[in-house]
């Protein structure tokens, strides 16, 4: 209903036809697609393949640095105090910074700092470097909300075994705790998957880069609808697994009370 | 004269204001089942944790095997290694299969061999009669067959000392009987247990000894039929005029 009332608006429109040329010309949308090293268009399909590796590193590295963070959170030992107090503020610091302005300052502020080796890698990795900072505070508030969920009863059920804090984390709580966050980290790897996009910002030619050069150079907007296609072919299978995810749970989490 | 397992000596415990404990003295020989009684709130499962140190005691000692477990020095998951504990509400691993369950303890408390602990699980499936179940989350068992599976994985660290807490009070009653029959083999085994329960015909059967907690107190310590037949506190005789008569 709502394609057909946006399809008709493209048809109707007095401007419609200039909005159809400059968005889905299906010939100047092949061409953003597979690019033209003659005239110096970047293909967004190539660029696109950046996306993707940098949503899989971060993923990655996200994953094991939110966890570590909100282990480091939930700790009672008074030695981790100063690191505990550190995690509070990382999470309270990146979850308030727009993402926009971490990736500003980690890519032109570490290059500038004439660091040595630090200060000399690539647009890529400084882009990284600012997502998964800003990722992992994210998901370390998923992470800490799952082992929260962790009833009580299963860590004292473990201690009373005689397992260790460390082997309880393990084996009785972190298990239980990423089954129940599984849906909500799934919810930020589909942002962490889009907001890879703003990387272009840093001059890294990625699926949106590469759209708005051939934008630019072309005078025609199909590489826009191409990219965000792309985009698309990647989030929407990963929400359906997401949603299917969430109604397993419920059904057995339903079932459990019956 | 034995040495004790177990010797509680003028234990106190608080909770904030509130004295939950006053001053609990008990033995527990190698080899007695002694069952704690009690109505509800009178202290019975704070005594128990007080004995797995999961909770911490204001003043009075626990000795275990002639060491106090208050000692600075003591490892306190060694001590719980030795002392095993089930509780009302099973607390068991949904995560884990009724193995695993059982298993993880001596996998990973004690960092035994894997082929020795699983013969030794099976054993204790088949103890229980729940062998077939082996595979089995703990959400498709009943009430009953989850509490056995309870007391299983504590037997599984070879505890010397077995603290059972109203391990029979969450179940459905056609289901206690299941387990009650667990502890009576247990007990003619030799288990060393203290069982704080509600079930008096049971303590009757199985207890070598009965003690009854009042409001944090224990009023009489005496052979279960003494206990039921000759009690000489005006609280005993109270509870018991209160209870199911046994015989």
């Amino acid at each position: 209903m709502v394609l057909a009332v946006v399809a008709w608006v493209l048809w109707a429109a007095p401007g419609g036809k200039a909005v159809r040329e400059f968005f889905l010309s299906p010939t100047h949308a092949w061409r953003s697609f597979i690019g033209d090293p003659a005239e110096g268009l970047s293909a967004i399909w190539r660029g696109f393949l950046t996306n993707i590796w940098m949503f899989v590193v971060c993923e990655i590295l996200v994953l094991v640095f939110g966890l570590l963070i909100a282990v480091v959170r939930l700790s009672s030992s008074p030695i981790l105090t100063p690191l505990r107090l550190l995690s509070v503020v990382y999470t309270d610091f990146f979850r308030g910074i727009p993402i926009i302005l971490v990736l500003f300052i980690v890519g032109y502020g570490l290059p500038g700092m004439s660091l040595g080796w630090i200060s000399m890698q690539s647009p890529a990795v400084y882009a990284c470097i600012a997502l998964t900072l800003t990722y992992s505070a994210y998901v370390a508030e998923v992470y800490r909300a799952g082992i929260n969920a962790v009833p009580t009863n299963q860590v004292v059920a473990s201690r009373a075994l005689g397992l260790r804090q460390g082997a309880t984390l393990r084996y009785v709580v972190l298990p239980q705790a990423i089954r129940n966050v599984i849906p909500p980290l799934l919810n930020d790897f589909i942002s962490l998957q889009k907001d890879t996009a703003l990387v272009s910002t840093l001059g890294i030619v990625d699926a949106t880069q590469a759209a708005h050069i051939f934008s630019s150079q072309s005078f025609n907007f199909a590489g826009y609808t191409v990219a965000s296609l792309l985009f698309l072919l990647l989030t929407i299978p990963m929400t359906r697994l997401t949603d299917r995810l969430i109604a397993r749970d419920r059904s057995r989490r339903l079932a459990y009370l019956s | 004269m034995t040495k004790n397992m177990l010797e509680l000596q003028n234990v106190h415990k608080r909770f904030d204001d509130r004295e939950v404990l006053h001053g609990v003295s008990l033995t527990l020989a190698p080899n007695e089942v002694v069952c704690l009684l009690g109505s509800s709130g009178s202290g019975k499962s704070t005594l128990l944790r007080c004995i797995n140190l999961l909770e911490r005691i204001e003043s009075g000692d626990i000795i275990f095997r002639e060491q106090s477990l208050l000692d600075e020095r003591i490892d306190v998951d060694l001590v719980r290694r030795h002392i095993g504990i089930v509780f009302q509400a099973f607390n068991l691993f949904p995560h884990l299969s009724v193995l695993d369950n059982i298993t993880l303890g001596p996998l990973r408390a004690r960092g035994r061999a894997k082929s020795e602990v699983l013969d030794e699980a099976y054993e204790l499936l088949e103890r229980i009669g729940l062998k077939s179940r082996a595979g089995d989350f703990p959400d498709q068992l009943s009430g009953g067959q989850q509490q056995r599976v309870a007391i299983a994985r504590a037997l599984a660290m070879r505890p010397d000392v077995l603290l059972l807490d109203e391990v029979t009070s969450a179940l459905d009653p056609t289901l206690v009987g299941e387990v009650l029959d667990l502890l009576t083999d247990l007990a003619r085994q030799g288990t060393t247990m203290l069982i704080a329960t509600h079930e008096m015909q049971f303590a009757r059967d199985v207890a070598h000894r009965v003690a009854l907690l009042d409001e944090g107190r224990l009023v009489e310590v005496a052979p279960a039929a003494d206990f039921f037949d000759r009690p000489q506190q005006a609280a005993t005789i109270d509870f018991l005029s209160r209870v199911p008569k046994t015989q």
